[in-house]
C-alpha cells in the first residue's frame, strides 16, 4: 500500500512495541503529529524540550523499556541536548526522533534549521540523519536496536520535513532485526573460572556494583551470587537499587559522599570485583590510592570502561547478566559455603567501622534535610520510585533512603544535571500509573524545569515533590564553605525563590509548607495521600553540609565524617 | 616508558557513509592525539571505505584509541599495523620549476629515483614519487635544492602482509 514517511515512521514505531512517546510539537514535525493524532500511541505533550528528553529517560529507566521523545528542528532538536547528554553518560537507552527542514534546505540556515547531527555526534550512542522514505522504516529498526543493545544509550534520528511526506509503496518487513549486528560479549570461562579461584583466595573480599547492573537487568543474579559468595556489596550512586540496602552484606554508596564503611571496605580489600563500575572519580577518590591492596576484577560489556582510570588484574568484557549467571553455575548450590569462618574476622571489621561511621545527623529547632529522607523512607517503607535533582537533595536521599528495588531511584549521576528529577519522575508516574513517584529536590534546582508542573497536572500524573529548601544552591555553597572561606558567591537564593505553595496552587497543584520538624511526618503523610501532583516545600536548615565527604584528589580513606566537633 | 612517542598505523574498515570520517576524527580529537596523515577511500566493497591513520603518540595510544573506535557503529574493524607485519607505502607529488641550470641534474633525478613524470611544461614539471616515507623524503631531499616549489602527500596506505 502507499504510505507517506510519517506513517511508515508510526507504523515503525508501533512495530518496535512503543505504546507512549513524549515530545512537542512543531512546523518540521507537523506530518508526524497529523499521524501521531490518529494512531493510538500515547503522547505525552511536556512544556519544554529539556522536559521531554528527562521524562523519556525517567521513563526507561523506571520500566526498562526504551525512552522516546519527539521534537521539532532548530531550537526543539537543541533544547533537547542537555536530556541527551544526561541518557548519555548514565547508559539510558532513548531514540530521539527530531524534525529537520527539507533535505533541499539542509544547510543553508533555514527557517529552524540546526545541524543536530553534528551537534549530537559526541552525545549520542549514533545518530542518523535520513534522507530518502525508502531508508526510513530500517533506519528506525536500527535505531531502536543500536540503543537497547550492548552498553545502552541515547540514539537521535533526524528527519527532514519532506522525507515525511514523500510516499512509496511500502510493505510491512518481517519484525526480524535487519540491523547490524553487535558483537555479542561472553565471558570467556578460563577468566571466570580464575574469578572463582580468586573468590576462594580472598580474605577480605567485596563486591561493587554500578549502573551495569540494573541496565543489564542482572539485579537478581546478583542477589544469588552475593547469596552464594556471602561477599559485602558496595555500590556507585548509580548502582543503588540493584542489591537490597536491608541486607546484611550491603554497605551502601562508595564515593565522595560514600557511607564511610563502605569506603574503609574498598580501601582495605584484598578483592575487589566490579560489575558493570566505570570508576568515576567521585567513586575513586585519589586513583593511586584506591583499593591499594586489592586485586580488581572487573565485569563490564563495554570495553572501553575496562582500564579506562583503574588498571585492573583481570579484566572480563561481558554484560553483567551473562557474567553472573554462569558464576553463580560453577558456585554450584552452597557456594562458598565453607568460607564463612574464615570471612568472619573481615565482616566483623566491617561492622566495627559500621559502627564507628554510621550515618548520623543532629536534630535541631529547624528541620533537618536528612530527617525528611529518612521519614519518607519510612512511611513509603522505601517503596517508591524515588527521582532526584543534583546536588545536597540528590546525595541525601542516596544516603538516607534505603532502597531495595531495581529502577526504584532516577538520578543523573554521569552528568549531575538539575532539573532532571522533576520532569524523570514524571516519565517513571507514566509507566507506572499506580505507583508512589517522588521527586527529591532542592529550591534551586526545581525551578530548572518547574514548567513541567503543567505537563503533570494536564496529564493527571500524581508526581509528589518534596522540596528540601534551604535558601542556598547548597551544595555549591558547601563547597564555598568549605574551600573558598565562606564566600558565598551567587549562591544565596533566599527570598529569590517564589513562593512554592502558591506556585502549585497556580499549575492547579496541592502546595504544602512547613518549617516545624514536628510537622514533617504529617505533611508528608498528607501530600502521599493526595490524589494529583503535590509540592511539599520543607523550609530546612539553611547552612546543612552533605557528610560524610571526601575532599576532592583525597583518598578515600580520608574522610571528613561532619561530627559535633566540627569537621 | 611514559614518553616513549613513536608513530602508531591505525588501519580501520568502516561504513562508506557521510559523517564517518567525522566520527572517526572525533575519537582522536577528544583524546588529544594528531592526526599526522589520513587516506581514505573505498575498498573492493563500495559499501565499506578503509581509513589509514598515522599519530604520533605514546604507548596508551593504542588501547585507548582502538577500543573508542570499536565503539562507534560505523567501525567494522581496527586494527594497529606494525612495521614487520605489514606494507607500508605513500605517495608524494612535487612541482618543480625547470630552468637550464638544473634540468640536467633533475634528468638525472628521475633516472636515478624512477620518479614518475605526471606533467611536464616548459618551466614546471610534476614528478611523482611512491614508497616508504624513507624513501619519498630521501627524493624530497635531494630535489628541495633543486627548487621544488609545492608538494602534495598522501600520508601512509598500509595493509597487513598475511591476510
Amino acid at each position: 500500500m502507499e504510505l507517506n514517511g510519517a506513517q511508515i515512521l508510526v507504523r515503525t514505531l508501533m512495530e518496535e512495541g512503543v505504546d507512549t512517546i513524549f515530545g512537542y510539537p512543531g512546523g518540521s514535525v507537523l506530518d508526524i503529529y497529523d499521524q501521531l493524532f490518529q494512531s493510538p500511541i500515547r503522547h505525552i505533550l511536556a512544556r519544554h524540550e529539556q522536559g521531554v528528553t528527562h521524562a523519556a529517560d525517567g521513563y526507561a529507566r523506571a520500566s526498562g523499556k526504551t525512552g522516546v521523545c519527539i521534537v521539532t528542528s532548530g531550537p526543539g532538536a537543541t533544547n533537547t541536548i542537555t536530556g541527551i547528554t544526561t541518557a548519555f553518560m548514565d547508559s539510558i537507552p532513548m531514540v530521539i526522533l527530531t524534525g529537520q527542514v527539507p533535505t533541499q534546505f539542509i544547510g543553508t540556515d533555514a527557517f529552524q534549521e540546526a545541524d543536530i547531527i553534528g551537534i549530537t555526534r559526541p552525545c549520542t550512542k549514533h545518530n542518523f540523519l535520513v534522507r530518502r522514505v525508502d531508508e526510513l522504516a530500517r533506519t528506525i529498526r536500527e535505531a531502536f536496536y543500536i540503543a537497547s543493545s550492548g552498553r545502552p544509550g541515547p540514539v537521535l534520528v533526524d528527519l527532514p520535513k519532506d522525507v515525511m511526506q514523500a510516499r512509496m509503496e511500502y510493505q510491512d518487513v518481517p519484525a526480524k532485526r535487519q540491523a547490524r549486528k553487535e558483537p555479542v560479549f561472553l565471558p570467556d570461562t578460563a577468566d571466570l573460572e580464575q574469578t572463582v579461584a580468586m573468590l576462594k583466595e580472598a580474605k577480605n573480599p567485596v563486591i561493587l556494583v554500578g549502573g551495569g547492573v540494573l541496565r543489564g537487568r542482572a539485579s537478581a543474579e546478583l542477589r544469588e551470587f552475593v547469596r552464594k559468595v556471602k561477599m559485602p556489596v558496595a555500590s556507585t550512586l548509580m548502582g543503588l537499587g540493584s542489591f537490597p540496602a536491608d541486607d546484611p552484606l550491603w554497605l551502601g554508596m562508595v564515593g565522595m559522599h560514600g557511607m564511610y564503611y563502605a569506603n574503609m571496605a574498598v580501601s582495605n580489600c584484598d578483592l575487589l570485583v566490579t560489575l558493570g563500575v566505570r570508576f568515576s572519580d567521585r567513586v575513586t577518590g585519589k586513583l593511586s590510592t584506591f583499593a591499594p591492596r586489592a586485586k580488581i576484577i572487573q565485569v563490564d560489556v563495554d570495553a572501553t570502561s575496562i582500564n579506562k582510570n583503574v588498571l585492573v588484574h583481570l579484566p572480563i568484557v561481558s554484560d553483567c547478566k551473562s557474567a553472573l549467571v554462569q558464576l553463580n553455575t560453577m558456585l554450584g548450590n552452597n557456594g562458598l559455603e565453607d568460607l564463612r569462618e574464615s570471612r568472619k574476622q573481615w565482616l566483623d571489621q566491617i561492622e566495627t567501622w559500621r559502627v564507628e561511621g554510621a550515618l548520623t545527623y543532629t536534630r535541631g529547632e529547624l528541620i533537618k534535610p536528612q530527617m525528611v529522607i529518612e521519614t519518607l523512607n519510612r512511611l513509603t517503607r522505601g517503596d517508591a520510585i524515588i527521582a532526584t535533582e543534583v546536588g545536597q537533595n540528590q546525595m541525601w536521599t542516596a544516603q538516607f533512603y534505603r532502597f531495595n528495588e531495581p529502577n526504584t531511584f532516577l538520578t543523573s549521576g554521569g552528568l549531575g544535571t538539575m532539573g532532571y528529577g522533576f520532569p524523570a519522575a514524571i516519565g517513571a508516574q507514566v509507566a507506572f500509573p499506580d505507583r508512589l513517584v517522588v521527586d527529591i529536590a532542592g529550591d534551586g534546582s526545581i525551578q530548572m524545569n518547574i514548567q513541567e508542573l503543567a505537563t503533570a497536572v494536564k496529564h493527571n500524573l500524581p508526581v509528589k515533590i518534596v522540596i528540601l529548601n534551604n535558601g542556598y544552591l547548597g551544595m555549591v555553597r558547601q563547597w564555598q564553605e568549605l574551600f573558598y572561606e565562606k564566600r558565598y558567591s551567587h549562591t544565596n537564593i533566599s527570598g529569590q525563590v517564589p513562593d512554592f505553595v502558591k506556585l502549585a496552587e497556580a499549575y492547579g497543584a496541592l502546595g504544602l509548607r512547613t518549617a516545624d520538624p514536628d510537622e514533617v511526618e504529617s505533611v508528608l503523610k498528607k501530600g502521599i495521600e493526595a490524589s494529583g501532583p503535590v509540592i511539599m516545600d520543607f523550609l530546612v536548615e539553611p547552612e546543612e553540609k552533605v557528610y560524610p565527604m571526601v575532599n576532592p584528589g583525597a583518598a578515600l580513606t580520608e574522610m571528613q565524617l561532619g561530627r559535633e566537633t566540627g569537621l | 616508558m611514559k614518553n616513549e612517542v613513536k608513530e602508531h598505523v591505525i588501519s580501520m574498515l568502516v561504513n562508506n557513509r557521510p559523517g564517518v570520517l567525522a566520527r572517526v576524527a572525533g575519537v582522536f580529537g577528544r583524546l588529544g592525539y594528531n592526526i599526522e596523515s589520513l587516506c581514505v577511500a573505498e575498498t573492493i566493497s563500495p559499501k565499506v571505505s578503509r581509513i589509514t591513520s598515522v599519530s604520533k603518540a605514546d604507548p596508551a595510544f593504542t588501547e585507548k584509541v582502538k577500543k573508542q573506535l570499536n565503539r562507534l557503529v560505523d567501525v567494522i574493524s581496527v586494527a594497529e599495523l606494525e612495521d614487520g607485519t605489514s606494507a607500508k607505502r605513500e605517495m608524494m607529488l612535487i612541482g618543480i620549476t625547470i630552468d637550464e641550470k638544473n634540468r640536467p641534474e633533475l634528468s638525472r633525478a628521475i633516472a636515478m629515483f624512477g620518479c614518475t613524470v605526471i606533467s611536464m611544461q616548459e618551466s614546471y614539471c610534476i614528478l611523482q614519487v611512491a614508497g616508504n616515507k624513507g624513501d619519498v623524503e630521501t627524493v624530497l631531499n635531494f630535489l628541495k635544492p633543486l627548487g621544488v616549489k609545492d608538494i602534495a602527500r598522501t600520508g601512509a596506505v598500509a595493509l597487513e602482509s598475511e591476510s
